[in-house]
């Protein structure tokens, strides 16, 4: 059962394999990005209290599912790199998070200029933005720990233990943020993303995040494929390759 | 294996090799307590004298005051084991090495979490803290600078051989420690409004244990990466 495992795992395969695999996953992504944003933008009715600021919904939604989506893909990879000593599931981990930080910038970016219609100012201490805000932190805590070590396998395994650490810690931190936002404001502020969405509204928004997720899987198989390459640049399989 | 010492008595000893250690040097000992007073001193230079404004603010700013001193003083929580070769003999003791963390990690906090819980009445009622609030903010304190004792060995242990740890330690322990910080400083605050901080302690309370059972596991787990290469 574990042949397959560990020969996924060894780095000419994997390189093959994510080459080949990456224009299944990147075609697709844009054509659903671009089936969900004319979906969003032109055929999606108009939100009856919002109008069509509503619409950037498209955008925040998925990018801030997304964002959390990959932290845990991150830890997960991080903890089987550390268990099974598997060093393509640490360079998975590493390929992941700079784009998790750019879904979780997105995110915020989007929030807030859906902020200014909404309430009024850029930024509000609301709930759902501050988590996301402190989860930029983490995944920026992540980078730096990585980047400040010269030795790749003690980077490697060092910023898992954190990534672990991390993923414990999210939902202590999005309850917390979450109890400390209800104390301190009014219930005045409006509710945004109620369940309680039109049908025609709700289509383009799975859309959107199944492009997102395909996206994610075409910037990782690049990326990785990056990561093999700079770990790998000294092996014999490589400079046969080249 | 014979004449290994038990894990207690293992324990023990580091716990009273550090207190010894720290008496020797206390005047770095002393150096986050005064970090800590001149902290919440700039916050009425850059605020405002009047007390009853900063009686507003005074849990949160202790609060904060007292996880920024706290993390000055973790970062030279494992250096000089590491750097002199003691950790290494630590790890090949057979030891449990996360019991032998626990005890640095709480010897460190009696010397630097201790006295700030202790000094956090005096400096709060400088920013007009009322009396009734004292009990509530030195308990919130007591469980909150030994949380982010783990949660920051965690942070040393692992930034222990990199150039430029400090910063690097703050930006890893910060964001994980907001939340101690979101319930203490509410539970200062439910007190002043004269309502019950029991909830927010009681969380304190979950999350301190929280990281008692699972800190020394990623502690040990961090100095094996940070030793061992």
């Amino acid at each position: 059962m574990w042949t397959w495992f560990h020969k996924f795992a060894s780095p000419p395969h994997a390189y093959r394999l994510l080459g080949r695999l990456a224009p299944w996953l990147g075609w697709p992504a844009l054509g659903l990005i671009l089936l969900a944003t004319w979906w969003g933008l032109v055929k999606a009715p108009a939100d009856y209290q919002q109008g069509d600021a509503f619409r950037i919904l498209y955008v925040h939604a998925p990018s801030a599912w997304m964002s959390m989506f990959i932290y845990v893909v991150m830890a997960v990879a991080a903890a089987v790199g550390l268990i099974w000593r598997i060093k393509l599931a640490h360079a998975a981990a590493a390929a992941s998070a700079p784009i998790g930080a750019s879904f979780t910038f997105l995110a915020l970016a989007t929030g807030s200029i859906w902020g200014k219609p909404m309430w009024g100012t850029w930024w509000v201490w609301d709930a759902r933005l501050t988590s996301e805000l402190i989860l930029l932190f983490l995944y920026l805590g992540y980078m730096a720990l990585r980047s400040s070590f010269d030795d790749p396998q003690r980077a490697d395994r060092a910023s898992a233990v954190l990534a672990i650490v991390g993923v414990i810690n999210v939902p202590i931190i999005h309850y917390s943020v979450e109890w400390w936002t209800t104390l301190h404001q009014p219930a005045s502020v409006t509710k945004i993303d109620k369940p309680s969405i039109h049908i025609e509204m709700l289509i383009p928004l799975f859309i959107m995040i199944v492009g997102f997720q395909l996206y994610y899987g075409w910037a990782l198989s690049r990326r990785l494929r990056g990561e093999i390459l700079q770990r790998e640049r000294n092996a014999t399989w490589l400079t046969k390759t080249a | 294996m014979t004449g290994r010492a038990s894990v207690g008595a293992a324990a023990g000893l580091v716990f009273r090799r550090d207190l010894t250690l720290a008496w020797r040097r206390w005047d770095e000992v002393a150096q986050p307590l005064i970090f800590y007073v001149v902290v919440t001193t700039l916050f009425p230079l850059a605020t405002t004298p009047d007390l009853n404004q900063l009686r507003t603010i005074s849990g949160g700013v202790v609060w904060v005051a007292a996880l920024l001193a706290s993390l000055l003083a973790l970062e030279a929580l494992f250096r000089s084991d590491v750097e002199d070769g003691t950790m290494e003999q630590w790890v090949m003791t057979g030891q449990p090495l996360g019991w032998l963390l626990l005890a640095k990690v709480a010897s460190h906090w009696v010397l630097t979490g201790l006295p700030l819980v202790v000094m956090s009445p005096i400096v709060g009622t400088a920013l007009g803290l009322p009396f009734a609030a004292w009990g509530t903010l030195m308990l919130s304190l007591l469980l909150g600078t030994a949380t982010l004792s783990v949660l920051g060995g965690i942070g040393a242990a692992l930034t222990v051989g990199v150039r430029r740890g400090s910063v690097l330690l703050s930006l890893l322990v910060l964001p994980l420690a907001m939340p101690l910080l979101i319930f203490g400083s509410r539970a200062v605050g439910l007190v002043m409004d004269g309502e019950s901080p029991s909830g927010p302690l009681q969380l304190l309370a979950a999350i301190f244990f929280l990281s008692l059972s699972l800190g020394p596991v990623a502690m040990s787990a961090a100095i094996r990466i940070s030793v061992e290469s």
